[in-house]
C-alpha cells in the first residue's frame, strides 16, 4: 500500500466533504447499500423469531465478554489438545512478530490470505513485505483493492467504490495472463481472478486466516464465506496461522445456532453464506496456529458503556442503513472499520488521540438505524454520546457550554437571556464567526422568535 | 510478564465486578416442517443449484445420468465403483453428506465415509451430493445438534458465488461452479 491507512490526515468532516463531492462514488454506494438492505430485510422477516435470536445473541456475547479470561483458557486447552499452538499478542507489533516468525520457520516467502478484518487492524501485510514475505489477498474483492493499491471501503464488499470499468483496468494492468480483449462483465472478470489465483493456491505451503468465531468449548474455528477462497486457503496449504480478536469467542459449541442464523442474514442478506469451514486444532495433517489478538480490546472492554462495541460480529448491517456512511463511504472515516460500528470501535481500540479518531464519534446524525438493523442489538448512539462527552473539546466550545450551562441553570437568567436575543434577533448574520462557524457551516441557525414562548405565555395568561 | 499472562490480568481488571448475564433462548431449536425435503429441495434450488428428488430405488440410474462422461473422484466408503484419483484434471466429484438445512437450503460434510477430504469436495468444478430424506433436519438449530465438532465440517449453500462486482452474483470464482444434488427418499 501507498500510504498508511491508520494515521490517515484529517478528520471525518474533511475527509467526508471530499467524498460527497465523488458523484460515482455516491452511486455506487446508494446502489449497493439499498440493494443489500433490502434483501437483508426480506430474509430477516422470514424468521418468525429473530428478535429472540437478537437477545440471545446480545446474552450470549455479553456473558462470553464478562467472563473472557475463563473462556480464553477454556479455548487454549481445547486447541492445544486437538493439535494447535496458541499464541498471545498484546499488541499489533507482538502480532506481527509472531505471524512472522512463524511463516519464516517454514521457509518460504509468501503466504496467502483469507480475508481478515484482524490483519488489516495490525497491517500484517505491510510487516512481512519489510521482512521479504508476500501476502496475497485471495477474496476477489481484497484482490482488486490489493492489486488497485487501494483501500478497503466496506467491511463486507470491500471494493464497492469501484466499478466494473476500473475493476478491469486494474486488471488488465496487473495481472500478468491478462490481455486486452477482457471484458468488463463480472463474469469475464471472476474468470480472471479464478485463473489469476488458481496456480497459487496449489503451489502454497503457508495461508493466514482470521476466524468468525472461535468455540471454548471445543477449540473450534469458524470461517464464513462466498467464493471458495477461504475453504482454499483453509484447506490446502501445509501452515494455517489465524489471527484472532480475542472478543471473537463463544462459549459453547451450540452458540453457533444463533451466530449461524444472525449472520449470514444480517450480512449479505442471504439465508446461509455459500461456504462455512469449521476446524478443530490440527486437522487432516495441517499444522495449526492460533494468534490471540488483544491490541486494544481489553481497554474497550474495561469501558462499561463502550465495551459493548466488542459485540460485533462485523456483519455491516449497520453500515448499509446509516445515511452518513451512504453518503461518505468508507474511507472517510480512516480506518479498517468504517461506517456506525466504526465510529465506536475504532477511537475505543486506538484512543482519541488524534484529530480523525476524535472527529469520529461525531461522525453520525444519531439517527439510531443502526441499533435497529444491529443483529447484537449494539446502542451505537448511546456509546457515540459518550464517547462524544470524553472527546477533546476546543477552548472555545468548552468556555461557550460552560455561558450556557450557567444561563440554562436558572429560569431567571434564561428568561432575560432571551429578551435579549429578542432585541437583537435582525443583527444575528446567517453564519458565526472564527471557530463558531464550524457549527453553522453544517447548520442553519433557527429564527429567533420577536418574543419567546415564556413571554407570549405570561401575556395570555393575564389577558 | 508473558503475554499471556498480561493480557488475562487485563481482562479480570476490566470487568472486576461485571455482573453475570442470563442467555435467554426463546428462539426456535425445533420445528415442525411439513414437508422438509420438498423444502430442502426448494431452498436449495434458491442458490442455482440443481435438484433431483428420486425414489431410493432410482438413485443409481440417476447418478448415471447426471455423471455422464465426466471423470469421477469417488471418495472412499462412497457405495459406487471404480474413481479417479487425480485431483487436478477430475472433472467432478461424488459424495454423501452428514446433514442437510432444509430452512436454509444448506449440506453439511463431514468429511466422513463417502464425503472425502475437505480438498476433494473443493478443486474440482463440479459438485454432486446424494442427501437421503432422512438425513434432512428443520432447522439451523437441529442441524448444530446432530454435528460433531471435533470433525472439520464444511456447510455448502449453493455453488461458489461473488458479488463483488458491483453485487452481481457470479458462480463458481473458487469453489465448484456447478453443483448437483440428489436427494433420495
Amino acid at each position: 500500500m501507498s500510504a498508511t491507512f491508520i494515521g490517515m490526515p484529517g478528520n471525518f468532516p474533511q475527509n467526508s466533504k471530499k467524498a460527497v463531492q465523488n458523484s460515482q462514488l455516491r452511486f455506487n454506494l446508494r446502489k449497493a447499500t439499498h440493494t443489500i438492505r433490502g434483501k437483508r430485510a426480506s430474509v430477516v422477516g422470514e424468521l418468525p423469531d429473530w428478535q429472540e435470536l437478537r437477545a440471545a445473541g446480545k446474552a450470549i456475547k455479553d456473558h462470553t465478554l464478562h467472563h473472557l479470561d475463563r473462556y480464553l483458557l477454556q479455548l487454549e486447552e481445547a486447541v492445544t489438545r486437538a493439535g494447535g499452538t496458541v499464541h498471545w499478542a498484546r499488541d499489533a507489533a507482538e502480532a506481527n512478530r509472531i505471524v512472522t516468525d512463524l511463516v519464516k520457520a517454514t521457509g518460504e516467502t509468501e503466504v496467502v490470505k483469507v480475508k481478515s478484518m484482524a490483519t488489516q487492524e495490525i497491517e500484517l501485510n505491510q510487516a512481512l513485505a519489510a521482512h521479504g514475505i508476500t501476502a496475497y489477498e485471495t477474496d476477489l474483492a481484497e484482490l482488486i483493492v490489493q492489486l488497485g493499491d487501494d483501500f478497503p471501503s466496506h467491511i463486507l464488499v470491500p471494493a464497492i467504490h469501484r466499478n466494473r470499468s476500473e475493476i478491469r483496468e486494474i486488471f488488465l494492468d496487473k495481472m500478468p495472463h491478462v490481455t486486452p480483449d477482457l471484458t468488463d462483465d463480472p463474469p469475464a472478470l471472476a474468470e480472471a481472478a479464478r485463473l489469476h489465483l488458481r496456480e497459487r493456491f496449489l503451489r502454497s505451503k503457508v495461508a493466514i486466516s482470521g476466524a468468525n468465531f472461535m468455540v471454548a468449548e471445543t477449540g473450534t474455528l469458524v470461517v464464513l464465506e462466498s467464493e471458495g477462497n477461504g475453504r482454499m486457503c483453509l484447506t490446502l496449504p501445509e501452515t494455517l496461522i489465524s489471527v484472532v480478536g480475542i472478543e471473537k469467542l463463544l462459549p459453547s459449541w451450540r452458540d453457533l445456532e444463533v451466530f449461524l442464523q444472525l449472520l449470514p442474514r444480517s450480512s449479505t442478506g442471504e439465508r446461509m453464506n455459500p461456504y462455512t469451514s469449521m476446524w478443530t486444532g490440527a486437522t487432516e495433517g495441517q499444522d495449526f496456529h492460533l494468534v490471540l489478538l488483544d491490541n486494544g480490546r481489553t481497554d474497550v472492554l474495561a469501558d462499561e458503556v463502550g465495551r459493548q462495541a466488542l459485540r460485533c460480529i462485523r456483519c455491516s448491517a449497520c453500515l448499509n442503513v446509516c445515511p452518513v456512511y451512504e453518503r461518505a463511504g468508507g474511507h472517510a472515516y480512516g480506518s479498517v472499520y468504517p461506517g456506525p460500528i466504526g465510529a465506536i470501535l475504532t477511537p475505543q481500540l486506538r484512543g482519541m488521540s488524534s484529530e480523525l479518531d476524535a472527529s469520529l464519534p461525531f461522525a453520525s446524525s444519531l439517527c439510531g438505524a443502526c441499533y435497529e438493523a444491529c443483529p447484537v442489538a449494539i446502542d451505537i448512539p448511546e456509546v457515540l454520546v459518550d464517547l462524544r462527552a470524553k472527546a477533546p473539546h476546543a477552548a472555545a466550545e468548552r468556555a461557550g457550554m460552560k455561558v450556557a450551562g450557567w444561563i440554562l441553570n436558572d429560569h431567571q437568567r434564561l428568561a432575560k437571556a432571551q429578551r435579549a436575543a429578542t432585541r437583537v434577533r435582525k443583527l444575528v448574520p446567517k453564519r458565526l464567526p472564527g471557530p463558531l462557524s464550524a457549527w453553522t457551516d453544517t447548520r442553519d441557525i433557527p429564527e429567533i422568535p420577536e418574543e419567546s414562548f415564556r413571554d407570549w405565555w405570561e401575556r395570555n395568561e393575564r389577558a | 510478564m508473558s503475554a499471556r499472562e498480561e493480557i488475562l490480568a487485563r481482562v479480570r481488571k476490566a470487568v472486576a465486578g461485571a455482573g453475570d448475564v442470563e442467555i435467554p433462548r426463546r428462539y426456535r431449536t425445533e420445528r415442525q416442517v411439513e414437508d422438509l425435503v420438498g423444502l430442502f429441495a426448494e431452498r436449495v434450488d434458491d442458490y442455482r443449484a440443481i435438484v433431483h428428488v428420486v425414489p431410493a430405488a432410482g438413485l443409481a440410474a440417476k447418478i448415471d445420468e447426471c455423471l455422464g462422461e465426466r471423470r469421477m473422484i469417488v471418495p472412499d466408503g462412497f457405495d459406487r465403483a471404480g474413481g479417479w484419483d487425480d485431483l487436478d484434471t477430475a472433472d467432478g466429484v461424488i459424495t454423501n453428506c452428514a446433514v442437510g438445512i432444509a430452512e436454509t437450503g444448506t449440506i453439511v460434510l463431514d468429511h466422513g465415509p463417502g464425503q472425502g477430504t475437505r480438498a476433494q469436495t473443493l478443486v474440482p468444478d463440479y459438485h454432486l451430493c446424494v442427501v437421503r430424506a432422512d438425513q434432512i433436519v428443520a432447522g439451523v438449530p437441529e442441524a448444530v445438534a446432530r454435528l460433531d465438532p471435533s470433525r472439520p465440517l464444511t456447510w455448502i449453500s449453493g455453488p461458489s458465488a461473488t458479488s463483488d462486482i458491483e453485487l452481481n452474483r457470479v458462480e463458481g470464482v473458487h469453489g465448484p461452479r456447478t453443483l448437483e444434488v440428489v436427494i433420495s427418499t
